[in-house]
């Protein structure tokens, strides 16, 4: 194996591996995530980077969403209670503006690994 | 949920207005084909005869005056007779018309409007909404008033009539009809029968202003039963709010400005420079086609409206905790 074949070879798994590891995070799927990120028109509270349709700032911005070590400002943020918390606000915080917009349990997953997805 | 009616002027017509000018539009194209088939062989003739002796009197006067004195004089008549059909609510067809012409002559061209009630619905073109009114003597119906979406009966001919209460602004959904103007001041109709049940969207055509691009409208068309129960439930008033967190929104709305600018009938809001809110809950989008309409639209409709088109006159509700504007979208959601 020549040396720039195996080049070739690390890069195309090491593309393969990071792919898995967006797609695979709690069960989710990103692309379908920027689907029902648009179909439920997040941003018209939200700025999402690569979500088409409107754009607010009602409620955060989503960008680098896995990095934010707060949700709601006040839970530790990770995959689990982020799509707890997309699936029922005010449960969670009573207070809040976020009310409940009618994602599955499959959707909010998916919504979520495409906002882990994000840089 | 945003659902995208189509519209486009290339889609099949589902309406008496877009038939008759898909119909134009193949008769000037097939008629342009013809011509363009006819010079293209005179050409080739004049090149394979030669040198050989034409008398240029006649090709002068029959290509240049004769022919198109006929043509033109035939395309003329067409135009007009298409023209009329399009604003006649009795219309039969273009070239009915022009042989009711001929055959009973100038009568035919002051014919009285139908004798039956035509439904009428008022539009009103606002910067950045549509106003929609239903109703006016001898209709059966009072006060249904909506915005963005217009409901209609297939296979009836409607009349619309379209005004401005601002600027020029152009009724457009090109399913249906051909596009009308909205002019300040003036009311121009449009006589449409919508043939296929369906939802169409239209769309302003004429600039408004920064916000002209988000001045849509949907045309639902569902069959006449259907049509007049939709009626029946839109002049009715709205619901009082049927539980706690309902009440806590209806609340908010009414301590708030919200009533200043938006009536909810049954209820002591009734400002009108906005859209009528009584069944809001049961329209496709909010802010004219800008969102689709659920909880969560609502909500960040009403507390960042100018973010979402900056310039319309709706202000950011500045006014309600987290709870409220949760509450008061789920109220103005249950207006069905």
């Amino acid at each position: 194996v020549s040396y720039r074949r195996a080049c070739a070879l690390v890069a195309l798994l090491a593309a393969g591996c990071s792919e898995e590891a967006i797609v695979s995070v709690e069960g989710g799927n990103a692309e379908r995530g920027r689907e029902v990120l648009e179909r439920f028109e997040c941003g018209a509270c939200h700025r999402i980077p690569g979500v088409r349709g409107p754009q607010s700032r009602v409620g955060p911005t989503l960008e680098n969403f896995h990095r934010r070590p707060y949700v709601a400002g006040r839970f530790e943020n990770s995959p689990e209670l982020a799509v707890r918390w997309i699936l029922d606000p005010p449960a969670m915080k009573p207070a809040t503006a976020m009310p409940v917009v009618g994602l599955t349990e499959a959707q909010a997953r998916d919504a979520v690994a495409y906002l882990w997805s994000l840089e | 949920m945003n659902e995208h009616g189509m519209q486009s002027a290339l889609h099949a017509a589902a309406g008496s207005g877009a038939d008759l000018i898909t119909e134009l539009g193949i008769v000037l194209f097939a008629g342009a084909a013809l011509l363009f088939l006819l010079v293209i062989g005179l050409l080739l003739r004049a090149v394979s005869t030669g040198e050989s002796a034409v008398d240029s009197r006649r090709w002068i006067v029959g290509g240049g005056v004769v022919l198109p004195l006929i043509l033109l004089t035939a395309l003329l008549v067409y135009g007009l007779a298409v023209g009329n059909t399009l604003t006649d609510m009795n219309a039969r067809g273009p070239l009915r018309f022009v042989l009711d012409c001929i055959s009973s002559g100038a009568r035919a061209l002051s014919m009285p409007l139908a004798e039956a009630t035509p439904l009428r619905v008022h539009v009103v073109g606002r910067r950045w909404w549509w106003q929609v009114r239903y109703g006016g003597p001898g209709t059966g119906v009072t006060g249904v008033e909506l915005a963005n979406e217009l409901h209609l009966p297939a296979g009836r001919p409607v009349e619309l009539t379209l005004r401005s209460g601002d600027v020029i602004h152009s009724f457009w959904v090109p399913a249906l009809a051909g596009k009308i103007d909205m002019i300040p001041g003036r009311a121009n109709r449009l006589v449409l029968r919508a043939s296929k049940p369906g939802v169409y969207r239209g769309q302003c055509a004429e600039y408004c202003g920064g916000q002209h691009a988000w001045m849509a409208l949907y045309v639902v068309v569902v069959p006449e039963p259907e049509f007049r129960v939709w009626l029946q439930r839109q002049s009715q008033p709205a619901a009082l709010p049927g539980d706690a967190e309902l009440r806590r929104g209806y609340d908010a709305f009414m301590r708030a400005s919200c009533a200043d600018c938006h009536t909810v009938r049954g209820t002591p809001a009734r400002g009108n420079h906005g859209p009528d809110l009584t069944h809001v809950g049961s329209r496709r989008s909010l802010a004219a086609g800008r969102l689709g309409n659920h909880q969560g639209t609502m909500a960040g409709w009403i507390a960042g409206a100018q973010d979402l088109k900056p310039g319309n006159a709706m202000p950011d509700a500045r006014e309600f905790t987290g709870a409220e504007l949760r509450a008061l979208a789920a109220w103005l959601g249950s207006l069905q």
